[in-house]
């Protein structure tokens, strides 16, 4: 069997953004994968040190465009802990809301790509029409589309009133009824299937040991969600993460296809018990301590390490992206893959490279 | 930080081993600088959605086993952490040599001033 070395990336039709897998395969086959990453890395924590601690929300919420309002709300949730102090109840429920809408226009974003990467042309058109209803959510509520900039230390800085709540929800009864019409054409249709059952199975042992986060840890039937930590307003609404068992491209397109159903009912039960109440607590300390936090991304599990010592700018920030968990999953999915596939396969990872450039 | 246990060079290898055994997963490394001549690398471990942690308290100048052998997952975090602290690693299954990120000529690390591994790759 002839064995060839093919670049795969960093510029590829099908990739947002650049990775480059080196595909070593014999025939069509994929034996082995190789990544390189580092082609936008931006050193962003590196700033830590020219930037104090409340300026360093703005500069996390910029280590990615599609989760930014996670990033800031990880950041910030860590250091009110080492400050000692609780976001009032109001902005907890702000930011589930708004996290979870965060999670919804990513999912959407994905699923419209991975249609793309497929030739699916018209369902990534209609996958980008419904993600634009959470974007027009994003930009009246916080006047962005994408760096929504509500977070701060100590709670948020933006409220949502009466009507605005009516209307969101009045959004959210369209963007279900679209999502459920997807059902057939995307979830359930004889090609997709074709094109992503079977493809790059993991099993539930190896996403495990590979330290693989969100749906591709959940579609190989690992029900482990950084939401069942309680964190926001989890401690107070009812969740249940999202699991499917095959462990296939398939698998984790299902796990994102519920996750959108999921996140709608849980920006819905927040609206419902929303609080009355201020929006955040003054901070009066310079945080001192060495602290972990993590929350719940649209790709997994998001851990920021803080460490300061009573100085406005803190003395390490390191961000762990789940992206840069997937990757060796990734490579573990690749071998026994067909190159046609490899594509397909490196979608389902949802990957993040500016998370993981940071 | 909570369940933080100090780990020494010689019993790193034995508790990641001891940890992968219990069913924990590797979540990440983190390595912060501590003076001119030692860094903390804390290995965070997740069982049930609970972290324990090992902290390392290394040297610049000595070589950190890898334990890429026994979790895989570390691959990708010690080569960084070879990028950005020019720290070296010793048994990497696959060693980038402080390339991951950073180009073959360059000869500072971002975060760290002085660097064993870039002193080597000169």
């Amino acid at each position: 069997m002839a064995r060839t070395i093919i670049p795969f990336g960093p510029q590829h039709p099908v990739l947002p953004e650049p990775l480059h897998l080196k595909l070593v395969l014999e025939d069509e086959i994929v034996q082995e994968a190789l990544p390189a990453v580092g082609y936008v890395h931006r050193g962003l924590e590196k700033l830590t040190e020219i930037r104090d601690f409340n300026q360093m929300v703005q500069i996390v919420e910029r280590v990615c465009g599609i989760c930014s309002m996670i990033h800031a709300q990880c950041y910030c949730q860590g250091l009110e802990e080492m400050l000692g102090i609780t976001a009032p109840p109001r902005a907890r429920y702000l930011r589930t809301i708004w996290s979870e809408l965060h999670r919804m226009h990513s999912h959407l974003l994905w699923l419209g790509l991975f249609a793309d990467g497929m030739g699916f042309e018209s369902q990534f058109m209609q996958c980008w029409k419904i993600r634009e209803r959470i974007m027009d959510v994003n930009e009246a509520t916080t006047g962005n589309r994408v760096i929504v900039s509500v977070n701060v230390v100590g709670g948020v800085r933006r409220d949502l009133n009466d009507g605005q709540l009516r209307w969101i929800g009045s959004i959210l009864d369209q963007v279900e009824a679209e999502l459920k019409a997807l059902k057939k054409p995307l979830i359930d249709d004889y090609t997709v299937k074709k094109r992503t059952v079977g493809k790059g199975v993991l099993t539930a042992e190896q996403v495990y040991e590979l330290g693989a986060a969100g749906p591709t840890l959940r579609a190989s039937g690992v029900a482990q969600d950084m939401r069942m930590t309680r964190y926001a307003a989890f401690d107070e609404l009812v969740f249940t993460p999202v699991v499917e068992t095959e462990g296939d491209c398939h698998a984790r397109l299902k796990v994102r296809y519920r996750e959108l159903l999921a996140s709608i009912d849980i920006v819905r039960a927040a609206m419902r018990a929303l609080p009355e109440g201020e929006l955040a607590v003054a901070v009066k300390d310079k945080p001192a301590g060495e602290i972990v936090t993590r929350v719940e991304q649209p790709r997994g599990e998001l851990l920021y390490y803080l460490k300061a010592s009573g100085k406005k700018n803190l003395d390490r920030v390191r961000i762990r992206t789940p992206t840069f968990a997937n990757i060796p999953p990734l490579l573990a999915m690749l071998p026994g893959v067909e190159l046609a596939d490899v594509p397909v396969v490196v979608l389902s990872i949802d990957p993040c490279i500016s998370c993981t450039e940071r | 930080m909570q369940n933080v246990t100090p780990v020494t060079i010689a019993e790193l290898k034995t508790a990641c081993q001891a940890a992968k055994a219990e069913g924990c997963r590797l979540v990440t490394l983190s390595c912060a600088e501590l003076d001119a001549e030692t860094v903390d690398i804390i290995y965070h471990f997740d069982k049930d959605l609970s972290l324990k942690h090992y902290r390392l308290t290394a040297k610049k100048c000595e070589p950190v086993p890898s334990i890429s052998d026994i979790y895989f997952a570390a691959l990708l975090v010690e080569n960084e952490i070879q990028d950005l602290f020019g720290l070296s690693f010793s048994g990497l299954v696959v060693d980038y040599k402080q390339t991951l990120y950073l180009e073959a000529e360059v000869r500072k690390t971002p975060f760290c001033k002085y660097s064993v591994a870039i002193a080597n790759k000169a």
